[in-house]
Protein backbone atom coordinates (compact mmCIF):
# COMPACT_ATOMS: atom_id res chain seq x y z
CA UNK A 1 0.00 0.00 0.00
CA UNK A 2 1.14 3.24 -1.30
CA UNK A 3 1.76 5.78 1.23
CA UNK A 4 -0.75 8.16 -1.27
CA UNK A 5 -3.54 6.22 -2.41
CA UNK A 6 -4.62 6.66 -6.08
CA UNK A 7 -7.26 9.06 -6.89
CA UNK A 8 -10.02 6.83 -8.48
CA UNK A 9 -9.42 7.22 -12.54
CA UNK A 10 -12.79 7.52 -14.31
CA UNK A 11 -14.65 10.64 -15.92
CA UNK A 12 -15.37 13.86 -13.72
CA UNK A 13 -18.47 15.09 -13.65
CA UNK A 14 -19.36 17.55 -16.47
CA UNK A 15 -19.84 20.55 -15.40
CA UNK A 16 -23.89 22.08 -16.15
CA UNK A 17 -23.50 25.32 -14.89
CA UNK A 18 -23.05 27.19 -17.69
CA UNK A 19 -26.70 25.29 -18.93
CA UNK A 20 -28.45 27.57 -17.40
CA UNK A 21 -26.97 30.15 -19.56
CA UNK A 22 -27.57 29.02 -22.21
CA UNK A 23 -31.18 28.43 -21.20
CA UNK A 24 -31.43 31.83 -20.42
CA UNK A 25 -29.77 33.00 -23.55
CA UNK A 26 -32.66 31.40 -25.19
CA UNK A 27 -35.31 32.26 -23.11
CA UNK A 28 -34.26 35.92 -23.36
CA UNK A 29 -34.53 35.64 -27.43
CA UNK A 30 -37.85 34.19 -27.36
CA UNK A 31 -38.92 36.43 -24.67
CA UNK A 32 -38.04 39.33 -26.84
CA UNK A 33 -39.10 38.50 -30.65
CA UNK A 34 -42.69 36.50 -29.31
CA UNK A 35 -46.23 38.02 -30.07
CA UNK A 36 -48.54 36.57 -28.43
CA UNK A 37 -51.45 35.43 -30.03
CA UNK A 38 -53.82 37.80 -29.27
CA UNK A 39 -56.92 35.97 -30.17
CA UNK A 40 -58.22 32.94 -29.71
CA UNK A 41 -59.34 31.45 -32.95
CA UNK A 42 -63.21 30.43 -33.10
CA UNK A 43 -62.53 29.39 -36.80
CA UNK A 44 -60.46 26.95 -37.76
CA UNK A 45 -57.08 28.24 -38.56
CA UNK A 46 -57.45 29.48 -42.10
CA UNK A 47 -55.88 28.24 -45.00
CA UNK A 48 -54.33 31.27 -46.50
CA UNK A 49 -53.65 31.63 -50.62
CA UNK A 50 -50.66 32.06 -52.09
CA UNK A 51 -48.98 34.81 -54.10
CA UNK A 52 -45.63 36.26 -54.43
CA UNK A 53 -46.57 39.88 -55.20
CA UNK A 54 -46.63 40.59 -51.49
CA UNK A 55 -45.78 43.30 -48.97
CA UNK A 56 -44.65 42.95 -45.17
CA UNK A 57 -47.08 43.75 -42.80
CA UNK A 58 -45.75 46.88 -40.91
CA UNK A 59 -46.67 48.53 -37.60
CA UNK A 60 -48.40 45.64 -36.10
CA UNK A 61 -50.08 47.62 -33.52
CA UNK A 62 -51.43 49.71 -36.26
CA UNK A 63 -53.10 46.22 -37.49
CA UNK A 64 -56.34 45.02 -37.28
CA UNK A 65 -57.39 41.72 -38.39
CA UNK A 66 -60.77 40.10 -39.87
CA UNK A 67 -60.82 36.30 -40.06
CA UNK A 68 -62.89 34.36 -42.51
CA UNK A 69 -62.97 30.55 -42.04
CA UNK A 70 -65.71 27.68 -40.71
CA UNK A 71 -66.76 28.11 -37.89
CA UNK A 72 -65.02 25.53 -35.46
CA UNK A 73 -68.71 25.11 -33.45
CA UNK A 74 -71.18 23.63 -35.60
CA UNK A 75 -73.70 25.78 -33.98
CA UNK A 76 -72.46 28.68 -36.09
CA UNK A 77 -73.10 26.64 -39.78
CA UNK A 78 -70.60 24.56 -41.37
CA UNK A 79 -69.77 27.01 -44.31
CA UNK A 80 -66.42 28.88 -45.04
CA UNK A 81 -68.30 32.35 -44.69
CA UNK A 82 -68.23 33.03 -41.10
CA UNK A 83 -66.25 36.40 -39.75
CA UNK A 84 -64.46 36.58 -36.86
CA UNK A 85 -63.72 40.01 -34.89
CA UNK A 86 -61.53 40.03 -31.65
CA UNK A 87 -62.86 36.80 -29.67
CA UNK A 88 -66.48 35.92 -30.98
CA UNK A 89 -68.16 34.95 -34.56
CA UNK A 90 -70.07 38.53 -35.95
CA UNK A 91 -71.41 39.37 -38.80
CA UNK A 92 -70.35 42.59 -41.32
CA UNK A 93 -72.95 44.76 -39.54
CA UNK A 94 -70.50 44.61 -36.57
CA UNK A 95 -67.25 45.94 -38.58
CA UNK A 96 -67.57 49.22 -38.26
CA UNK A 97 -68.05 49.14 -34.29
CA UNK A 98 -65.22 47.27 -34.38
CA UNK A 99 -62.96 49.28 -36.32
CA UNK A 100 -63.93 52.03 -33.89
CA UNK A 101 -62.53 50.03 -31.30
CA UNK A 102 -59.60 49.28 -32.96
CA UNK A 103 -59.25 53.43 -33.83
CA UNK A 104 -59.30 54.08 -30.10
CA UNK A 105 -56.38 52.33 -29.37
CA UNK A 106 -54.17 54.67 -31.51
CA UNK A 107 -53.50 58.21 -31.39
CA UNK A 108 -55.56 60.43 -33.59
CA UNK A 109 -52.07 61.44 -36.11
CA UNK A 110 -52.14 57.47 -36.49
CA UNK A 111 -55.47 56.45 -37.56
CA UNK A 112 -54.95 56.81 -41.24
CA UNK A 113 -51.99 54.38 -41.65
CA UNK A 114 -54.25 51.67 -39.56
CA UNK A 115 -54.17 48.92 -41.67
CA UNK A 116 -57.45 46.27 -41.83
CA UNK A 117 -56.10 42.55 -42.27
CA UNK A 118 -58.28 39.93 -43.73
CA UNK A 119 -57.12 36.77 -42.84
CA UNK A 120 -59.30 34.35 -45.11
CA UNK A 121 -59.63 31.06 -45.74
CA UNK A 122 -58.81 30.21 -49.55
CA UNK A 123 -62.45 28.28 -50.13
CA UNK A 124 -64.04 31.48 -48.67
CA UNK A 125 -65.65 33.44 -51.25
CA UNK A 126 -65.77 36.66 -52.55
CA UNK A 127 -68.84 37.80 -51.56
CA UNK A 128 -67.73 37.91 -47.67
CA UNK A 129 -64.74 39.63 -49.03
CA UNK A 130 -66.99 42.05 -50.88
CA UNK A 131 -69.38 42.84 -47.79
CA UNK A 132 -66.67 43.58 -45.47
CA UNK A 133 -64.93 45.65 -48.06
CA UNK A 134 -67.81 47.66 -47.83
CA UNK A 135 -68.52 47.96 -44.66
CA UNK A 136 -65.01 49.15 -44.84
CA UNK A 137 -65.34 51.58 -46.98
CA UNK A 138 -68.46 52.88 -44.53
CA UNK A 139 -66.07 53.57 -41.59
CA UNK A 140 -63.23 54.77 -43.85
CA UNK A 141 -60.39 51.70 -43.19
CA UNK A 142 -59.03 51.69 -46.63
CA UNK A 143 -56.04 50.23 -46.25
CA UNK A 144 -56.57 46.77 -46.94
CA UNK A 145 -54.67 43.73 -46.86
CA UNK A 146 -55.51 40.56 -47.72
CA UNK A 147 -53.38 37.97 -45.91
CA UNK A 148 -51.22 35.55 -48.23
CA UNK A 149 -49.09 32.70 -47.64
CA UNK A 150 -45.63 34.03 -49.63
CA UNK A 151 -45.08 31.06 -51.97
CA UNK A 152 -45.15 30.50 -55.89
CA UNK A 153 -48.11 32.37 -57.53
CA UNK A 154 -49.72 30.00 -59.56
CA UNK A 155 -51.52 27.51 -57.84
CA UNK A 156 -54.47 28.72 -55.62
CA UNK B 1 -11.87 25.35 14.70
CA UNK B 2 -12.43 25.43 11.43
CA UNK B 3 -13.92 28.65 9.55
CA UNK B 4 -16.97 27.20 7.73
CA UNK B 5 -17.35 27.43 4.33
CA UNK B 6 -20.58 29.74 2.92
CA UNK B 7 -22.36 25.95 1.65
CA UNK B 8 -22.90 26.64 -1.85
CA UNK B 9 -25.54 26.99 -3.20
CA UNK B 10 -26.89 24.04 -5.63
CA UNK B 11 -28.44 25.95 -8.76
CA UNK B 12 -28.75 21.87 -10.39
CA UNK B 13 -32.26 23.12 -10.55
CA UNK B 14 -32.11 26.41 -12.40
CA UNK B 15 -31.74 25.07 -15.53
CA UNK B 16 -35.01 23.06 -14.99
CA UNK B 17 -36.78 26.34 -14.52
CA UNK B 18 -35.19 27.77 -17.31
CA UNK B 19 -36.22 25.32 -19.63
CA UNK B 20 -39.80 25.75 -18.70
CA UNK B 21 -40.03 29.19 -19.00
CA UNK B 22 -38.07 28.71 -22.22
CA UNK B 23 -41.08 25.44 -23.46
CA UNK B 24 -43.85 27.94 -22.42
CA UNK B 25 -42.58 30.78 -24.60
CA UNK B 26 -41.71 28.18 -27.46
CA UNK B 27 -45.22 27.14 -27.66
CA UNK B 28 -47.10 30.22 -26.84
CA UNK B 29 -44.93 32.27 -29.56
CA UNK B 30 -46.07 33.20 -33.45
CA UNK B 31 -43.28 33.66 -35.56
CA UNK B 32 -45.71 34.17 -39.13
CA UNK B 33 -44.27 37.71 -40.34
CA UNK B 34 -47.62 38.93 -41.59
CA UNK B 35 -47.66 39.45 -45.89
CA UNK B 36 -50.34 40.37 -47.45
CA UNK B 37 -51.06 41.70 -51.06
CA UNK B 38 -51.98 45.82 -50.07
CA UNK B 39 -54.88 46.76 -51.32
CA UNK B 40 -56.61 50.70 -51.41
CA UNK B 41 -60.27 51.15 -51.13
CA UNK B 42 -61.94 54.04 -53.20
CA UNK B 43 -62.90 56.70 -50.73
CA UNK B 44 -67.18 56.09 -50.54
CA UNK B 45 -68.75 58.25 -53.29
CA UNK B 46 -72.07 60.82 -52.67
CA UNK B 47 -75.10 58.95 -54.55
CA UNK B 48 -75.47 61.77 -57.34
CA UNK B 49 -71.52 61.12 -57.93
CA UNK B 50 -71.18 61.22 -62.23
CA UNK B 51 -69.20 58.37 -63.30
CA UNK B 52 -66.36 59.23 -65.15
CA UNK B 53 -66.41 58.29 -68.57
CA UNK B 54 -63.88 56.04 -69.81
CA UNK B 55 -63.28 54.43 -73.35
CA UNK B 56 -63.99 51.29 -73.57
CA UNK B 57 -60.55 50.27 -74.64
CA UNK B 58 -58.67 51.53 -71.56
CA UNK B 59 -60.34 49.53 -69.83
CA UNK B 60 -59.16 45.55 -69.16
CA UNK B 61 -62.17 43.84 -67.98
CA UNK B 62 -61.42 40.78 -66.18
CA UNK B 63 -64.40 38.55 -65.12
CA UNK B 64 -64.24 35.29 -62.98
CA UNK B 65 -67.27 32.90 -62.47
CA UNK B 66 -68.08 31.12 -59.76
CA UNK B 67 -66.77 27.78 -61.25
CA UNK B 68 -63.30 30.16 -60.86
CA UNK B 69 -63.18 30.54 -64.44
CA UNK B 70 -61.61 33.34 -65.97
CA UNK B 71 -63.56 35.57 -69.18
CA UNK B 72 -60.65 38.19 -70.05
CA UNK B 73 -62.01 40.46 -72.36
CA UNK B 74 -64.79 38.65 -73.77
CA UNK B 75 -62.51 35.66 -73.82
CA UNK B 76 -61.52 32.27 -72.20
CA UNK B 77 -58.67 32.73 -70.49
CA UNK B 78 -56.14 30.11 -68.39
CA UNK B 79 -54.65 32.01 -64.96
CA UNK B 80 -51.52 31.10 -66.59
CA UNK B 81 -52.34 33.72 -69.03
CA UNK B 82 -53.61 36.26 -67.61
CA UNK B 83 -50.26 37.98 -66.74
CA UNK B 84 -48.82 38.42 -69.92
CA UNK B 85 -52.02 39.48 -71.57
CA UNK B 86 -52.42 42.24 -68.72
CA UNK B 87 -49.02 43.47 -69.58
CA UNK B 88 -49.56 43.60 -73.15
CA UNK B 89 -52.85 45.55 -72.81
CA UNK B 90 -50.71 48.25 -70.13
CA UNK B 91 -47.91 48.20 -72.44
CA UNK B 92 -49.86 49.09 -75.05
CA UNK B 93 -48.87 52.70 -75.67
CA UNK B 94 -51.69 53.51 -78.47
CA UNK B 95 -52.45 57.36 -77.94
CA UNK B 96 -51.54 60.44 -75.34
CA UNK B 97 -52.49 60.15 -71.61
CA UNK B 98 -53.42 62.01 -68.76
CA UNK B 99 -50.84 64.68 -67.56
CA UNK B 100 -47.81 63.33 -65.79
CA UNK B 101 -47.31 64.90 -62.11
CA UNK B 102 -46.17 68.20 -62.56
CA UNK B 103 -47.01 68.55 -66.26
CA UNK B 104 -49.54 70.36 -68.26
CA UNK B 105 -50.67 67.95 -71.49
CA UNK B 106 -50.07 64.52 -71.60
CA UNK B 107 -47.91 62.93 -73.84
CA UNK B 108 -47.31 59.51 -75.95
CA UNK B 109 -45.68 56.56 -73.41
CA UNK B 110 -42.45 56.93 -74.78
CA UNK B 111 -41.21 53.78 -72.84
CA UNK B 112 -43.78 51.73 -73.66
CA UNK B 113 -42.76 48.50 -75.86
CA UNK B 114 -46.46 47.54 -76.95
CA UNK B 115 -47.59 47.00 -80.21
CA UNK B 116 -49.52 51.21 -80.22
CA UNK B 117 -52.43 49.15 -80.94
CA UNK B 118 -55.09 52.25 -81.08
CA UNK B 119 -57.98 49.77 -80.03
CA UNK B 120 -55.93 48.99 -76.88
CA UNK B 121 -55.35 51.29 -74.35
CA UNK B 122 -53.74 54.68 -74.29
CA UNK B 123 -51.04 54.95 -71.99
CA UNK B 124 -50.28 53.07 -68.54
CA UNK B 125 -51.64 55.95 -66.60
CA UNK B 126 -54.92 55.57 -68.66
CA UNK B 127 -55.12 52.08 -68.28
CA UNK B 128 -57.37 50.39 -65.95
CA UNK B 129 -57.85 46.81 -64.97
CA UNK B 130 -61.46 46.21 -63.81
CA UNK B 131 -61.80 42.79 -61.83
CA UNK B 132 -65.22 41.62 -61.72
CA UNK B 133 -66.14 38.64 -59.29
CA UNK B 134 -69.22 36.43 -58.68
CA UNK B 135 -70.26 36.47 -55.16
CA UNK B 136 -69.27 32.60 -55.45
CA UNK B 137 -66.17 32.83 -56.74
CA UNK B 138 -63.27 31.73 -54.52
CA UNK B 139 -61.35 33.83 -52.76
CA UNK B 140 -58.48 31.85 -53.34
CA UNK B 141 -58.76 32.25 -56.84
CA UNK B 142 -59.74 35.74 -56.23
CA UNK B 143 -56.09 36.35 -54.62
CA UNK B 144 -54.56 34.15 -57.55
CA UNK B 145 -55.64 36.77 -60.19
CA UNK B 146 -55.15 39.86 -58.25
CA UNK B 147 -51.69 38.72 -57.85
CA UNK B 148 -50.93 37.74 -61.62
CA UNK B 149 -52.25 40.99 -62.11
CA UNK B 150 -49.40 42.70 -59.75
CA UNK B 151 -47.04 40.40 -61.24
CA UNK B 152 -47.70 42.21 -64.59
CA UNK B 153 -47.48 45.32 -63.14
CA UNK B 154 -43.95 44.67 -61.52
CA UNK B 155 -42.30 43.02 -64.17
CA UNK B 156 -42.96 46.09 -66.62
CA UNK B 157 -41.69 48.79 -63.57
CA UNK B 158 -38.65 46.09 -63.31
CA UNK B 159 -37.64 46.51 -67.11
CA UNK B 160 -38.48 50.38 -67.01
CA UNK B 161 -36.29 51.21 -63.78
CA UNK B 162 -33.60 48.65 -65.32
CA UNK B 163 -33.60 50.91 -68.22
CA UNK B 164 -33.81 54.19 -66.93
CA UNK B 165 -31.23 53.52 -63.66
CA UNK B 166 -29.61 50.24 -64.16
CA UNK B 167 -31.27 48.52 -61.74
CA UNK B 168 -35.02 46.68 -60.71
CA UNK B 169 -37.52 48.53 -59.30
CA UNK B 170 -37.37 45.99 -56.32
CA UNK B 171 -33.74 47.16 -55.54
CA UNK B 172 -34.61 50.65 -56.17
CA UNK B 173 -37.26 50.00 -53.70
CA UNK B 174 -35.21 48.35 -51.24
CA UNK B 175 -32.06 50.86 -51.45
CA UNK B 176 -34.54 53.86 -50.90
CA UNK B 177 -36.70 51.78 -47.58
CA UNK B 178 -32.83 50.91 -46.43
CA UNK B 179 -32.39 54.64 -46.82
CA UNK B 180 -35.03 55.22 -43.87
CA UNK B 181 -37.16 56.62 -46.67
CA UNK B 182 -34.80 60.00 -46.53
CA UNK B 183 -32.67 59.71 -50.01
CA UNK B 184 -34.55 62.66 -51.97
CA UNK B 185 -32.74 61.48 -55.37
CA UNK B 186 -33.83 57.59 -55.06
CA UNK B 187 -37.66 59.16 -54.16
CA UNK B 188 -37.68 60.89 -56.89
CA UNK B 189 -36.55 57.42 -59.14
CA UNK B 190 -39.27 55.40 -57.44
CA UNK B 191 -41.93 57.87 -58.00
CA UNK B 192 -40.59 58.00 -61.55
CA UNK B 193 -41.48 54.52 -61.81
CA UNK B 194 -44.36 54.13 -59.72
CA UNK B 195 -45.97 56.93 -61.72
CA UNK B 196 -44.97 55.47 -65.47
CA UNK B 197 -46.78 51.86 -64.87
CA UNK B 198 -49.38 53.05 -61.90
CA UNK B 199 -51.61 50.28 -60.63
CA UNK B 200 -55.09 51.10 -61.43
CA UNK B 201 -56.94 47.73 -60.51
CA UNK B 202 -60.72 48.52 -59.76
CA UNK B 203 -62.54 45.59 -58.16
CA UNK B 204 -66.54 46.04 -59.43
CA UNK B 205 -69.24 44.80 -57.09
CA UNK B 206 -69.15 41.58 -57.40
CA UNK B 207 -72.75 40.02 -59.23
CA UNK B 208 -74.58 37.55 -57.96
CA UNK B 209 -75.55 35.53 -61.00
CA UNK B 210 -77.79 32.27 -59.59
Amino acid sequence: MSKFKKKKTGLPALSTASLPDIVFMLLFFFMVTTTMRETDLLIDSPRLPSANEVKKLERKSLVSTIYVGKAKDAKYGTGYNRIQLNDKIATPEDIPSFIYLERDNVSEAEVPFMTTSIKADRESSVGTLADIREKLRDVNALKLSLSVNKGSSIRK
Amino acid sequence: MARRENPEINAGSMADIAFLLLIFFLVTTTMDVDSGIPKKLAEKQPENQEKPLIKEKNIFQVSINRNNQLLVEDRFMELKDLKDAAKKFIDNGGGTGNPMPGKEVGTTCDYCKGERDPASSDHPNKAIISVESDRGTEYGTYVAVQNELLRAYTELRNRLSQEKYGMSYDELEKAFIDSARKDESLRKKVEDIKDSYPQIISDTDPTNVQ
